[in-house]
């Protein structure tokens, strides 16, 4: 008589779980690839569409609203894939879930004291955090499901390497700041003291430097201090409000 | 009570459309002119006083994003959203009436939006084409439908966002669904009766010409949308009408040859619809580039001759000058950035550069995927007699895989990746409109998605992904005027009168505004 030792049964049940987890997700690339990435990109990094790697969607928060939205579309441009069995639709969902998601990872360092490294070194005099501190810079509150600890650190000793899509330092006139919208004809700044400006390009010279960040590089933290702060940036999951 | 009267007792027959420029003040057709030159012989709002423009109303339809080309038949505006139709009072923008026809709940449009570019107007109806590919005509004054022909399926990914043309006594209508492996073709129906006068297959069957540039089963589904308005010569009686992508799009393996009639110009006689010339400006093509353009028809002499001539600045990045009689290449030049070809031919024929073609780790190629230019209008004017065109400064990486044909789903063997948004940029350009060389350039932000109008008073008016509308003086390309519309502009500009003062119209976001000085 043999019998299975429960330890094996379970060991043999995840690996069909992560067996079918995986089958799922490349059921679920393939659709992607033959009805998302004419407009999203091959890989989800955006064409005609926006890109979808983002850990969280604005108009699908989670799996069932993602699933609806991929059904129904988004008048006008982005059609619905009613023709995508509700199998399908949860294989092709939890793939665009996972391609702006980033894979848990841990990391060394302890919270709490970095806590105190962001507020001794005035890191809050250009970010909020749940709602305290000043908006010159991104907001952190979830920075944590945003970025990895890699991208943390970079941010952090060399920011002039990281920046955003877009991201631009303008000089209007006497003025200079972050660039915060722009069309042909007039451009929309805010500088570090938090004021918002607009200028007419036509009637003001404008300079623009592409690869500088407004924040000072932080290269002289002791190792186990950079550690702390980037263990608290990345325990920052978005407020509970 | 007067502009009311007038409005009651619209009627457009055929010569009023023919003869556009006895009465600027109306826009009857789709680019105003059978030549598709999307001109305004209107000078009242010229490079002295734009600069005052000011809106003086606006419209708001019940979805964002729309493309519609407005009609203004004497102080009526036809404008039309998916599956709908209004008529505007052109004094207050109030509807007169409004019109629309539900869309089935399981249409579905593969690989576009739910959009619609305009309607048609002939003797006393209007004429819409519907998602769900119907044809309807609609009684000009009342707005109630007079017949409604279904002219294809859109279970297998046939659809309609076209604005039709009237020409002679007949509707032409064209159709989308280039990403669902269809069989296009165009259409023509009796405008009074609704009954099929002609169809054109633009990817030809066995035994008909062009069938040996596909092999095996793949011209049944071999694409070939023509999802643009085309043109018209009624004194040749010819309808010149660009064609769609070959399908599957990026994967070219199943149709080995040159895929005719896609990514073509053809030339088709009014009557019977049968083919007097083609053109194809991409052979074999595996990026999606469409010739998805309103083709601008005018004359001029060429090397010695006088010549009735065709233009297209063209998806693929070339622009092209032909012969409109026989189709015969003029001449042609790349008017952006582009790697897929050395050049053209002496038949215009590209000459192609190696490793272009898509694959499986992506291949970066200049243009992108949605092309130099694509669907939105160029324009050309007799007075600078230069060819405008929105043109999109951008790459993508393209991608091929695996294509297998299911009846209404995509078939399209791949994509496109973005690739740094820092590269991308776009232009309104002037071509010279006989070599195609480039006289000046307005820098874009963005590569735009909007059309353009010229008109007589010297002006070219254009739109910006960010919102602008705008002038800029036609021969020099300097702005004189613009405005924020608060929404990405996707549509085209139309001019005409209201009570004899000249107004310009352009839909954007949920809106249409109508400026005025
Ligand atoms: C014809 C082009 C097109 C196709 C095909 C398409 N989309 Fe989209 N999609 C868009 C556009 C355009 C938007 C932005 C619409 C808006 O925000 O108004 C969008 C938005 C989205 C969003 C919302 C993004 C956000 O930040 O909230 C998701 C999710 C999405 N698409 C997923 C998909 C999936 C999955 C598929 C395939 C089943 C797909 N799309 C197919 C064009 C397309
Ligand atoms: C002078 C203002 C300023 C100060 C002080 C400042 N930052 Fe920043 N920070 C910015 C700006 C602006 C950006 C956005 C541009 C960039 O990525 O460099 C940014 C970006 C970041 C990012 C990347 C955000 C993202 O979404 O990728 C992180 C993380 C960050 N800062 C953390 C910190 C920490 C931790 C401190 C304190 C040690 C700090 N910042 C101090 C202005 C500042």
């Amino acid at each position: 008589m043999i019998h299975f030792k429960p330890t094996m049964w379970l060991r043999s049940l995840t690996l069909a779980l992560i067996s079918w987890q995986i089958l799922n997700a490349q059921s679920g690339r393939r659709l992607f690839e033959a009805q998302c990435a004419l407009c999203h990109g091959q890989t989800g990094g955006g064409g005609k569409g926006p890109s979808l790697l983002k850990p969280k969607l604005n108009k699908a928060p989670d799996q069932a609203a993602l699933e609806k939205l991929i059904a129904d579309g988004i008048e006008p441009e982005m059609p619905g894939a009613w023709t995508l069995s509700p199998k399908e639709l949860t294989q092709v969902a939890e793939y665009v879930r996972s391609l702006g998601s980033i894979p848990p990872e841990s990391v060394p360092g302890d919270a709490t004291a970095g806590k105190e490294i962001y507020r001794k070194s005035a890191c809050a005099s250009c970010h909020i955090i749940d709602g305290t501190g000043s908006g010159f810079g991104p907001e952190l509150t979830n920075i944590g499901i945003r970025r990895n600890s890699a991208h943390l650190r970079q941010s952090i000793l060399k920011p002039d390497d990281i920046l955003p899509d877009g991201f631009m330092l303008i000089e209007a006139g006497q003025t200079k700041g972050i660039r915060l919208a722009e069309d042909l004809f007039n451009i929309q700044l805010m500088d570090a003291s938090g004021r918002l400006h607009s200028f007419s390009k036509a009637s003001t010279t404008i300079n623009r430097t592409r690869n500088k960040s407004p924040m000072p590089a932080y290269t002289k933290f002791p190792a186990t201090d950079l550690d702390n702060l980037i263990a608290y940036l990345a325990s920052l999951k978005g407020s509970a409000k | 009570m007067t502009i009311l009267l007038l409005a009651l007792l619209a009627q457009v027959p055929l010569e009023r459309i023919v003869s556009a420029d006895k009465e600027p003040g109306n826009w009857l057709s789709y680019s105003r002119s059978f030549d598709g030159q999307r001109h305004s012989p209107l000078t009242q709002i010229n490079t002295t006083n734009v600069a005052n423009l000011k809106v003086k109303w606006a419209y708001q339809f019940s979805k964002p994003g729309n493309q519609t080309s407005p009609i203004v038949v004497d102080n009526v505006m036809y404008i039309s959203g998916p599956n709908s139709v209004a008529a505007l009072d052109t004094r207050t923008g109030r509807p007169f009436w409004q019109w629309s026809r539900p869309i089935p709940s399981d249409y579905q449009s593969i690989g576009f939006g739910r959009t619609n570019r305009g309607v048609a107007v002939l003797n006393d109806m209007v004429y819409i084409a519907t998602l769900d590919c119907w044809l309807v005509a609609l009684d000009a004054r009342s707005g109630i439908q007079r017949w409604a022909v279904k002219a294809g399926d859109y279970k297998l990914g046939y659809s309609f966002t076209v604005a039709p043309l009237a020409i002679k006594d007949k509707i032409i209508v064209g159709t989308s669904g280039g990403e669902a492996g269809i069989r296009g073709w165009l259409d023509a129906y009796n405008a009074r009766t609704g009954k099929q006068e002609w169809r054109f297959y633009t990817i030809p069957g066995p035994g008909e010409a062009g069938h040996e540039t596909w092999k095996n089963d793949a011209w049944k589904t071999g694409g070939g949308s023509t999802w643009v308005t085309g043109a018209y010569d009624p004194a040749l009686n010819l309808v010149y009408w660009g064609i769609g992508n070959p399908a599957p799009d990026w994967n070219g393996d199943s149709r080995p040859g040159d895929n005719l009639y896609s990514c073509s110009f053809v030339a088709l006689d009014g009557d019977t619809g049968k083919l007097k010339w083609h053109f194809q400006f991409t052979p074999h093509d595996v990026h999606d580039w469409d010739a998805a353009h309103v083709p601008i028809l005018f004359d001029a002499e060429v090397r010695g001759r006088k010549r009735k001539l065709i233009a297209n600045a063209n998806r693929n990045g070339f622009y092209y000058l032909l012969d409109r009689e026989s189709g015969e290449f003029l001449s042609g030049r790349d008017y952006v950035k582009q790697t897929w070809a050395k050049g053209l031919d002496d038949s215009g024929r590209p000459i192609l550069l190696p490793g272009a073609e898509p694959t499986a780790e992506g291949t970066i190629v200049w243009p992108s995927l949605n092309g130099a230019t694509i669907w939105f209008s160029p324009s050309y004017s007799p007075l600078t007699k230069l060819y405008y065109v929105a043109a999109r400064e951008k790459s993508s990486k393209y991608f091929k895989s695996e294509a297998e044909y299911k009846p209404g789903t995509f078939f399209a063997g791949g994509g496109e990746q973005n690739l740094d948004p820092n590269d991308e940029w776009g232009a309104i350009r002037a071509l010279d409109a006989l070599t195609g060389q480039q006289k000046w350039q307005f820098k874009l932000l963005t590569p735009p998605w909007a059309g353009l109008m010229s008109t007589a008073g010297n002006l070219v008016f254009a739109s910006s992904n960010e919102g602008n509308f705008f002038a800029l003086d036609a021969t020099t390309g300097k702005p004189l005027w613009d405005f924020q519309t608060g929404s990405a502009i996707t549509s085209n500009p139309i001019s005409f009168n209201i009570e004899g003062k000249q107004h310009i119209a352009i839909a954007s976001g949920y809106t249409l505004y109508v400026f005025g000085l």
